[in-house]
């Protein structure tokens, strides 16, 4: 465990870029992030857990994630979901029966992994059904590729998140997340 | 030991908590004993159940919550134990009724039939006050007992695998869901 985190800290995935990310999620008032990590998140996990105005909830499987930003909507309180895109299949069913079914708002910034770039074979086979999954499900999303729009974009979609009262979900690409 | 009769054992003191129950049998008589603003009825979702209440409490740290859970979906969602004992919430109660079936989808067995110790793996996951009961006194005592105490409590209830003639009622999901949020809105302007 220890040995995979130092790895990390050599990875290339952008400090920079995350903290946009972080910031434009504290600027929309979100005060519980949900997380399991993965490399491209390990920036933006760690900026949770510094955090004291915001509560982490470090996750055994993504799933999970969809009851507990429920549990926070009820309680008032605005949640974003930090996963990888196989733990976004892995949340489907939670996603369908309860996010879609009761008209629960979810801010989910997906690391969308096996796309173009990707060396890490294991990775690709989820990347090419993400998309299209979230077109099946009749989840709205867009991108996050530069810094320049990543606020706004947040933005937009808590916006709609909210207004809708259903799933949106951030696709965070390697453009912005992969410095190399 | 029936969960009707346990459910009715404990109904009155459900009035000051935020109650999240799974689907199936157990939505169907906690409302025909009551429908409170309080209760929420997770109509789906099978093991999420315990993560909402968990989300409820993190984010409600002084409100009590009660998760009325069962076998079948908490064998859906283990891992909610171990995020459950990660954190701690003082006031969450988890309440598992274990009828070692599938029984609103024709009484199939689950793995609490054949040896599979619900007790040891909530203990095992870090929860701090893990018990099974199998009498309706030691039941409500349990609960009851949880309710005053400030650490998460599993109370693990064994019983008969029978429930209700149906399992639909006449409260809308969307109904129930909004008028939650509405109860806990209002108590947060207190």
């Amino acid at each position: 465990m220890f040995a995979s985190f130092i790895e990390c800290q050599h990875m290339p995935v952008s400090l920079t870029s995350s903290k946009v990310i972080y910031d434009a999620l504290k600027e929309c008032d979100i005060r519980l992030v949900s997380a399991l990590p993965e490399t491209w998140l390990v920036h933006l996990i760690r900026l949770a857990d510094d955090d004291p105005e915001v509560i982490l909830v470090r996750l055994a499987k993504e799933e999970e994630g969809v009851g507990i930003s429920a549990g926070a909507h009820f309680a008032g309180v605005k949640s974003a979901m930090l996963m990888q895109n196989h733990g976004f299949l892995a949340s489907i069913n939670g996603i369908v029966s309860f996010a879609h079914l009761y008209k629960i708002p979810l801010l989910m910034l997906i690391s969308y992994r096996g796309s173009f770039g990707e060396r890490d074979p294991w990775q690709t086979q989820g990347g090419n059904v993400t998309e299209p999954l979230l077109r099946a499900l009749g989840i709205p999303y867009s991108f996050l590729d530069s810094v320049d729009t990543v606020k706004k974009r947040i933005q937009q979609a808590q916006t709609l998140s909210e207004s809708s009262l259903q799933p949106v979900a951030l696709l965070l690409t390697r453009d912005l997340m992969w410095e190399e | 030991m029936l969960r009707l009769d346990c459910l009715r054992s404990i109904h009155s003191e459900l009035e000051n908590s935020l109650v999240v129950t799974i689907m199936g049998a157990v939505a169907a008589e906690l409302q025909s004993l009551g429908h409170r603003p309080n209760f929420f009825y997770l109509q789906h979702a099978m093991g999420l159940a315990s993560s909402t209440g968990l989300g409820l409490a993190m984010c409600l740290p002084e409100q009590r919550v009660i998760v009325i859970d069962g076998d079948g979906s908490l064998l859906m969602n283990l891992g909610s134990l171990s995020t459950m004992a990660r954190y701690r919430p003082k006031k969450l109660t988890h309440v598992v009724f274990d009828n070692e079936s599938l029984l609103s989808v024709g009484g199939f067995p689950t793995a609490t039939s054949t040896g599979t110790d619900l007790e040891g793996i909530a203990r095992a996951a870090g929860i701090p006050q893990v018990s099974t009961v199998h009498s309706l006194e030691t039941f409500q005592a349990a609960v009851s007992n949880a309710l005053r105490e400030n650490e998460l409590t599993t109370i693990i209830a064994k019983v008969d695998a029978k429930g209700p003639a149906a399992y639909v009622t006449n409260l809308s999901l969307l109904e129930n869901r909004f008028q939650f949020r509405r109860h806990i809105q209002s108590l947060k302007r207190v």
